[in-house]
């Protein structure tokens, strides 16, 4: 909507002049500079482009990208963004939420968001914890934390927050960690896909949950415990290079996933999956696929676009107001009327 | 003085002499489609020139179990040829449809007041969930009233025969053949009702004719019948139409009038509106409403929740839209952290609050102002929001857009205060002029700004500017958090929150500058008593002071518009007369407010039950202040 002379845009452009307030050593920076990364390069221009936050650490994310921003209320960033979208469909509009924001207290507007299908990228920064009230357990915190409210650990089973977004009808999930270098392409592709693209990302939070993601994050541990999903090509993992090559097959008997061994490079011979990304039921099972027994999916797991709600919203009110010409003084005169006469 | 004309044993119904105001209340199971066959009779009223004020009352239940005392469902109408503001205080006619409905709503007529019941429906098992031991129709209970009994569940089997329609479908027409007797007794036109009937019903001709038939019959039957039982003969009565200034009229009710305002002052401020909203009694309506006028430039949004709704629209304003976002009691109460992200981030904003019986669920279906305080103080942290409030539904149409022009002027949200009772009362409406209402458009900061761009920078009026998402080198970041006077950066230093509240404060405080002196509605400013009202107290609280006026006494009426905040001339007003009654239907909220600002002794008359005001009620205050 703006007819600006196009002019290449750096990350530095998309940096604000405020100071970054997280702890030393956050993974907010990383994934803050991955947006910005990202941003030039999928030709977005700071006039167009909303960032809407919830509250906690990860939704202070707004202040620190020079172009629109709104930092809104605990839990609520779904339904100010819908509100944004519907009044002006061209603007680009991002949510950033955290566990605690997104699936907690915001866990409602984030499944009506996804069911409706609202064109925007949503960033849920999961570090399993809520860093911003000090150190409380968060409801993706695994059995037994031990935080300040569950000093003999938590006991309530944790959500999974892309099992959460695909059964809420998301037609876009993807995973990717904070200090990925991946991260920029899933961001792009969450970019590129038209309506609501989930997007969870792992976040190390150092003083309250430090390294809690370490072991698939780790470059010791990257072999074995990241499955980096691309469409059109095997699930493959492992170090292919001293030939431990592994991938993921299904049990045709149980009609579940299991890891086989792949010999000498041929994953045909050991029936890997081809990934699929419009494949819903694959879908299904890499989001609920035990992180331990197998390795963590991460990339796209699932894209498959479908009429966003900004759309069709749009297009019922064209279809409405078709061939009715407002009149306000027609407007406040209908119905029964009758007309007294001068006395 | 037209609303309560006496219509004595003598004069009614033996001999029809006119009088110059009736009210009648239809009374049936829930089932039984009272508030249709009141709203028609309402129309049909209008259509005869007479003012009117209606008050349906019906149970928070869709269906109640039939024939209990809590499905009973109501529609009072008062009419007149003259000035009516009320929906009356006690009920000329009564039409009983069960014993339920009779049991529950005769102790409220007049005196020689006429029953009109249905024998059809005054059988064993229904006298016996009504809790009547005995048959009222039957054992003379009734004395005081004069009593017209007859099987109209029988007559209306017979008018709807040949239309071949099932025992239950035909029996639903009950209510139109009762309508077609009201019709006959007050001399009114059936074609309307006719009309209405046939478009209704165009999809199933058969229950069209059906229903015309059974409205044919009942008309037919008051004009031919001799009506037996205490020798009574029921004539008909005409009261003349009400004089009303020349032009054209509508009926309207409170929610339709906010709805109409709502769209009205977003074309006044040129802007197109987003309304966000969740399903809740009694404010359903107005989403109802807004949701068929798309060509208005008008987007309706259900949201998943009350939260959902007020952040939706909080968003659309955001992004250069009106936001609206409507609920009642228990609903505003969610949208309270909300309120205060809009008046933090000084985005335009309309809450519409139609007030319900609280605490909690409360009373859902019955009147009441019990949200003043909420309205006023409800949130956390010092957060000043104007607050206006409607006296009648055809009051709602200029508040909404007050509403708008306030909210749009001083980037704020404002809450627009009306009640179950207005939501729900249709009056006669003389259909406004719009070109007599002067447009306020909105202009959005749009340039870059050659001596820096201040997010929170402000007018004289204190407002802040507007920017759209989407205007190239105005890029900024608003939020929750205190905010640097001017830039809008975050900022938690003690002095600039100081001074950024006081901001808030002042702003709204300066909108007082910006709206009419309180005027006196009826009497002078100064003397013995002053009645000061607001909200749907209007209506008993004008005939009460114009019936004690009559009678030599020194009151005036008051009624206030602007809740928050209050004229600049409210004060002085109020200290010039000796005593101050503040009549509420609450425990006493705009008293409290009142002494609060003005330190002034007003003296609180509260009620609490549901219902709105007596005249009587009033009128007994006022004379014993006074005494």
């Amino acid at each position: 909507m703006n007819d600006m002379t196009p002019i290449t845009l750096t990350p530095k452009d998309w940096e604000t002049d405020q100071e970054v307030r997280w702890c030393p050593g956050c993974g907010d920076y990383a994934i803050l500079k991955a947006v910005q990364r990202t941003l030039p390069e999928i030709g977005a221009t700071p006039a167009n482009t909303v960032f809407v936050s919830g509250i906690g650490c990860s939704s202070r994310f707004p202040y620190y990208i020079e172009s629109y921003g709104f930092h809104t209320i605990h839990g609520r960033a779904p339904a100010f963004a819908t509100g944004v979208k519907l009044a002006n469909p061209s603007l680009d509009v991002w949510i950033v939420t955290g566990d605690g924001d997104g699936l907690s207290i915001g866990g409602n507007h984030m499944m009506h968001i996804l069911r409706r299908n609202l064109d925007c990228q949503i960033l849920l920064f999961n570090n399993e914890i809520y860093g911003l009230t000090k150190g409380q357990y968060s409801p993706t915190s695994r059995e037994g934390t031990r935080s300040p409210s569950t000093p003999f650990g938590s006991v309530d089973h944790p959500a999974k927050p892309a099992a959460f977004a695909l059964g809420s009808g998301a037609r876009f999930v993807a995973r990717g960690f904070d200090v990925s270098k991946k991260l920029p392409d899933v961001l792009k592709a969450a970019h590129a896909h038209k309506g609501a693209a989930f997007v969870e990302i792992f976040q190390n939070c150092i003083v309250y949950n430090k390294d809690v993601f370490a072991d698939f994050t780790e470059k010791k541990n990257a072999d074995e415990g990241q499955l980096w999903l691309e469409n059109g090509k095997p699930m493959l993992f492992g170090n292919m290079k001293v030939g431990s090559t592994k991938g993921i097959a299904l049990d045709r008997q149980k009609l579940t996933l299991k890891v086989v061994d792949v010999v000498d490079g041929d994953w045909q011979a050991a029936d890997v999956i081809v990934h699929d990304v419009t494949n819903r039921s694959l879908a299904h099972m890499l989001v609920e696929m035990p992180f331990g027994l197998f390795p963590m999916a991460l990339g796209v797991l699932y894209d498959d676009p479908a009429p966003t709600f900004e759309s069709a919203v749009i297009a019922q009110n064209a279809m409405a107001a078709k061939g009715k010409v407002p009149d306000i003084q027609k407007l406040v005169s209908q119905g029964q009327t009758w007309t007294v006469a001068k006395a | 003085m037209a609303t309560v004309a006496q219509i004595t044993p003598d004069i009614m119904p033996m001999a029809p002499i006119a009088p110059d105001a009736v009210v009648v209340r239809f009374a049936g199971d829930s089932g039984d489609g009272m508030q249709l066959t009141g709203g028609q009779f309402t129309l049909s009223t209008a259509l005869a020139g007479n003012d009117l004020s209606t008050f349906p009352d019906f149970p928070a239940e869709i269906r109640a179990p039939q024939g209990t005392l809590f499905g009973v469902s109501a529609f009072q109408i008062n009419f007149g040829s003259t000035d009516i503001t009320t929906a009356g205080d006690a009920p000329d006619v009564l039409v009983a449809m069960n014993p339920a409905a009779l049991k529950t709503n005769v102790i409220d007529l007049k005196p020689g007041g006429l029953i009109i019941a249905d024998t059809g429906e005054f059988n064993d098992r229904n006298l016996a969930k009504a809790k009547y031991t005995a048959n009222p129709l039957e054992d003379g209970s009734l004395a005081k009233w004069q009593l017209l009994s007859f099987d109209i569940s029988q007559r209306t089997l017979e008018s709807v025969k040949p239309f071949g329609l099932g025992n239950k479908e035909a029996l639903r027409c009950k209510n139109m053949w009762t309508l077609g007797l009201a019709l006959w007794m007050f001399d009114r036109d059936r074609q309307p009702i006719v009309d209405w009937l046939t478009s209704k019903f165009a999809k199933s001709p058969v229950l069209a004719d059906a229903n015309i038939a059974a409205l044919n019959a009942g008309h037919a039957y008051g004009e031919t019948a001799e009506i037996g039982g205490g020798g009574l003969d029921l004539k008909q009565l005409h009261v003349a139409a009400a004089p009303a200034p020349a032009g054209l009229y509508r009926t309207v009710t409170g929610a339709e009038a906010i709805s109409l305002g709502l769209v009205a002052g977003t074309q006044l401020a040129s802007l197109p509106m987003f309304f966000g909203g969740y399903p809740i009694t009694p404010a359903s309506a107005i989403l109802h409403h807004l949701s068929r006028l798309k060509e208005y430039g008008v987007t309706t949004f259900q949201a998943e929740d009350e939260i959902a709704a007020i952040s939706s629209a909080i968003g659309a304003s955001y992004a250069g839209q009106l936001g609206v976002t409507s609920s009642s009691g228990p609903g505003i109460a969610l949208k309270g952290e909300a309120m205060g992200l809009a008046i933090m981030t000084e985005l335009p904003l309309v809450i519409v609050n139609s007030q319900r019986g609280g605490p909690s669920t409360g009373l859902p279906t019955k009147t009441e102002q019990s949200d003043l305080y909420q309205a006023v103080y409800g949130r956390n942290g010092d957060a000043p929001m104007p607050v206006i409030a409607a006296r009648s539904p055809a009051d709602a149409f200029d508040c909404a857009i007050e509403a708008v022009r306030i909210a749009t002027r001083y980037m704020t949200p404002v809450m627009l205060l009306t009640d179950g009772y207005i939501a729900n009362a249709a009056e006669p409406w003389k259909v406004p002029d719009m070109a007599s209402y002067t447009p306020f458009p909105v202009t959005f900061m749009e340039e870059p700004q050659e001596s820096g761009f201040l997010p929170y920078g402000r007018d004289e009026k204190l407002a802040r500017p507007w920017v759209k998402p989407g205007t190239p080198g105005l890029m900024h970041r608003i939020g929750g958090i205190e905010k640097q006077v001017d830039t809008g950066h975050i900022e938690y230093s003690p002095a600039n929150h100081q001074a950024m509240t006081e901001l808030r404060r002042d702003k709204v405080l300066g909108i007082a500058n910006d709206i009419p002196d309180q005027a006196v509605e009826i009497g002078q400013a100064g003397g013995k008593l002053a009645i000061v009202g607001w909200g749907s107290t209007f209506g008993p609280i004008y005939q009460a002071v114009r019936r004690a006026r009559a009678k030599g006494l020194d009151v005036s009426h008051i009624h206030l518009r602007y809740i928050w905040p209050m004229p600049k001339n409210l004060g002085d007003l109020l200290k010039s007369y000796d005593t101050i009654l503040v009549p509420e239907m609450n425990t006493g909220q705009l008293k409290t407010v009142l002494r609060d600002q003005y330190l002034v002794d007003a003296r609180p008359l509260n009620k609490v039950s549901g219902q709105p005001f007596r005249i009587a009620e009033i009128e007994a205050a006022i004379d014993a202040a006074l005494a």
